[in-house]
């Protein structure tokens, strides 16, 4: 249930328009990039050795590093954290915060277009 | 709100008040949110009744608040599972062994106390990772080297007191740690070794101080919370050498494993490494399975001979003075040379320091002290976890192919492919002996898991008939394990509940750990 709930969401998260986007607030960007790189980089980072992105691009997930990705929601980032998907796992609060999660997802969403 | 075993809703609120009056109340987990994070995310379990789920959780940042939650657990009997990073996947994650449980997340304990370059060691608390130890070592310069598992989130502190292994010369966890400090049962801090002397200042340089030395009873138990640790760190090596050794025939392994164990238990190699079959590389061969079944040694020799990738294989990794490495490599080869048509390459050779360029093409930077994730890839990119099968087997070449015997026979029995289960490497993480590292999958299938599990559990029994025991487990195989571990009458079983029942009267730390009960709790056995 676990994986198919996040997949759909991520689905989702694919299809709904990112309107109404407030502009990212800088130091917040910031904060969630030093969490990113504590926490999501070793998995899902450029280079070797990275599980999450190779099974992303495996899954034809492009691009497959999510720093790179222009379309991904807050939603959606958060229940991969708080859910896991496939052998990714879920992540505590007292590993990732709430605050630090919405640090995340602002940082992961900076370069979001809108629709 | 589900309730720990044996406690009342009443009793359970007061309780979770006094843990929030001790610890702040935004680090008492109780709503089904935040409390099934602490569910493990590669649970053989899944969408089973059977799945352990804690009641709640407590996150405190230091031994003063370990020691409340400590007293108020015992006063309550409010069983409390410990965990690290809770990042033992594959063993049982953050998730309890006895469902209801309180988990005791040390996570937020995270501080570097100390690294000492000079003498090499740290002193760490435990949701310290690898990685976080590894950055703090690496913003400094200091020179030394951590030993990482293969996943770099998990704790020192944890992984030592489960006995994990990692591939430097300090690959024995267990073995490489130095002084421990541990909160009772009833709320007392205990410092061990040197540690127990005020003012010592050698609590990281000697291990043993003075008396019964106790550290061992705190590993893979449930006699006490451990909150500080120390480490032997291993001093930046000069150079590095990975040679490779390659035979022919299916006979050679005798000769390659009895010079492997006597260059292993030399000193000559002092590093974790495997010995494997080339023949396992690529999918399961049926033709390879066929042979395989046969026992015919002259068929099998034949086969190798056509895919002509050798037999056996050995990799050597060397660490060390440049000149001191490359004489080893070269004893190595000529120890190896007796064995006809042995092959030889040098497979990598490094100086050290590595420059972030040349650090960034090596796929897995572990063997150099670099912590990675890079082990997830191993299920594939679908893959939804794994747990792992781990008995200890003999250093001898009889004992890895009456091994490979067995669990092909096994999987056989149970209409599996023997390509795979008989493909396993054999390690060397631990000194003297093997232990193999079997990968069984996590699906989120129940009907699956469940064979899986039966399949488990029939290895378990089959690998204890050989004399096999494992060195480590999952939570849901602990009690099979050390039902294995039967010497006469569980004798070895009981001297545990007789420290569990005088450390921990109220049978709060952990239940069921490592097949140790508290004695409310303790089934009666046959």
């Amino acid at each position: 249930m676990r994986s198919a709930k996040a997949a759909l969401l991520f689905l989702c998260s694919l299809t709904i328009p990112a309107t109404a986007l407030a502009a990212p607030d800088a130091s917040q960007v910031e904060r969630g990039h030093k969490v990113y790189d504590k926490w999501c980089f070793p998995c899902h980072g450029t280079g070797s050795g990275k599980p999450g992105t190779a099974s992303l691009a495996a899954r034809g997930q492009k691009p497959a590093v999510l720093e790179e990705r222009t379309d991904l929601t807050a939603p959606a980032i958060k229940t991969f954290v708080r859910h896991g998907v496939l052998f990714m796992p879920m992540f505590r609060k007292t590993e990732i915060s709430d605050a630090e999660l919405d640090a995340v997802c602002a940082y992961l969403t900076r370069n979001n277009k809108p629709q | 709100m589900r309730l720990p075993p044996g406690v009342s809703s009443r009793d359970f609120s007061d309780a979770l008040k006094q843990f929030e009056a001790a610890i702040g109340k935004d680090w008492v987990f109780t709503s089904d949110e935040d409390v099934n994070l602490y569910r493990d995310s590669y649970s053989p379990f899944w969408h089973e009744e059977e799945e352990p789920i804690p009641s709640a959780a407590v996150a405190p940042d230091g031994v003063e608040q370990v020691q409340k939650i400590a007293q108020i657990a015992s006063a309550y009997k409010i069983p409390l599972w410990t965990i690290s990073t809770g990042k033992n996947l594959g063993y049982g994650g953050s998730a309890p062994l006895l469902g209801g449980s309180v988990v005791l997340d040390l996570k937020r304990m995270d501080r570097v106390l100390e690294v000492n370059d000079k003498n090499h060691y740290a002193l760490v608390e435990p949701g310290v990772s690898y990685f976080d130890l590894y950055k703090y070592v690496h913003d400094r310069g200091l020179k030394v080297w951590i030993d990482p598992p293969d996943p770099g989130w998990g704790s020192l502190v944890g992984n030592a007191l489960e006995r994990g292994g990692g591939y430097t010369p300090m690959r024995d966890h267990f073995d490489c740690h130095c002084g421990m400090e541990v909160v009772l049962a009833n709320g007392e801090v205990v410092r061990t070794g040197m540690g127990a002397l005020p003012n010592s200042k050698t609590w990281q340089q000697y291990k043993y101080g003075f008396g019964p030395y106790v550290d061992g009873i705190f590993s893979q138990s449930n006699l006490g919370i451990v909150t500080k640790m120390g480490f032997w760190l291993f001093p930046e090596p000069e150079a590095y050498i990975a040679g490779n050794v390659v035979v022919s025939k299916h006979d050679d392994l005798f000769a390659l494993v009895e010079i492997f164990a006597n260059l292993i238990n030399s000193g000559v190699v002092q590093a974790t490494t495997n010995v494997v079959s080339p023949l396992a590389y690529g999918p399961p061969d049926p033709e390879l399975a066929a042979l395989r079944a046969s026992g015919s040694t002259k068929d099998l020799d034949e086969y190798a001979a056509r895919k002509n990738v050798g037999y056996w294989s050995v990799n050597l990794p060397f660490y060390g003075p440049a000149d001191v490495v490359a004489a080893q490599w070269e004893y190595a080869k000529r120890k190896f040379s007796v064995i006809p048509g042995a092959r030889f390459e040098e497979r990598a050779s490094y100086r050290f320091p590595l420059d972030a360029e040349q650090l960034a093409k090596i796929v897995n930077p572990v063997p150099f002290g670099v912590p990675s994730l890079q082990t997830f890839s191993i299920g594939g990119p679908r893959s939804q976890g794994h747990m792992w099968f781990s008995p200890i087997i003999p250093m001898t070449g009889e004992a890895v192919l009456e091994a490979q015997k067995v669990f092909d026979q096994v999987a056989r029995n149970l209409g599996l492919s023997t390509g795979s289960v008989g493909g396993f490497p054999i390690w060397s993480f631990f000194a003297r002996a093997f232990v193999i590292i079997y990968f069984f999958p996590i699906e989120h299938d129940v009907e699956k898991n469940r064979r899986n599990r039966e399949i488990f559990r029939r290895l378990v029994k089959t690998s204890a008939e050989h004399g096999w025991g494992e060195y480590r487990t999952h939570t849901a195989f602990m009690g099979d394990i050390m039902d294995a571990y039967s010497f006469n009458d569980h004798a070895l079983l009981r001297l545990h509940e007789t420290m569990k029942d005088a450390l921990d009267p109220n049978g709060i730390l952990s239940p069921g750990k490592n097949g140790i009960w508290p004695k409310g709790m303790r089934k009666a056995r046959a």
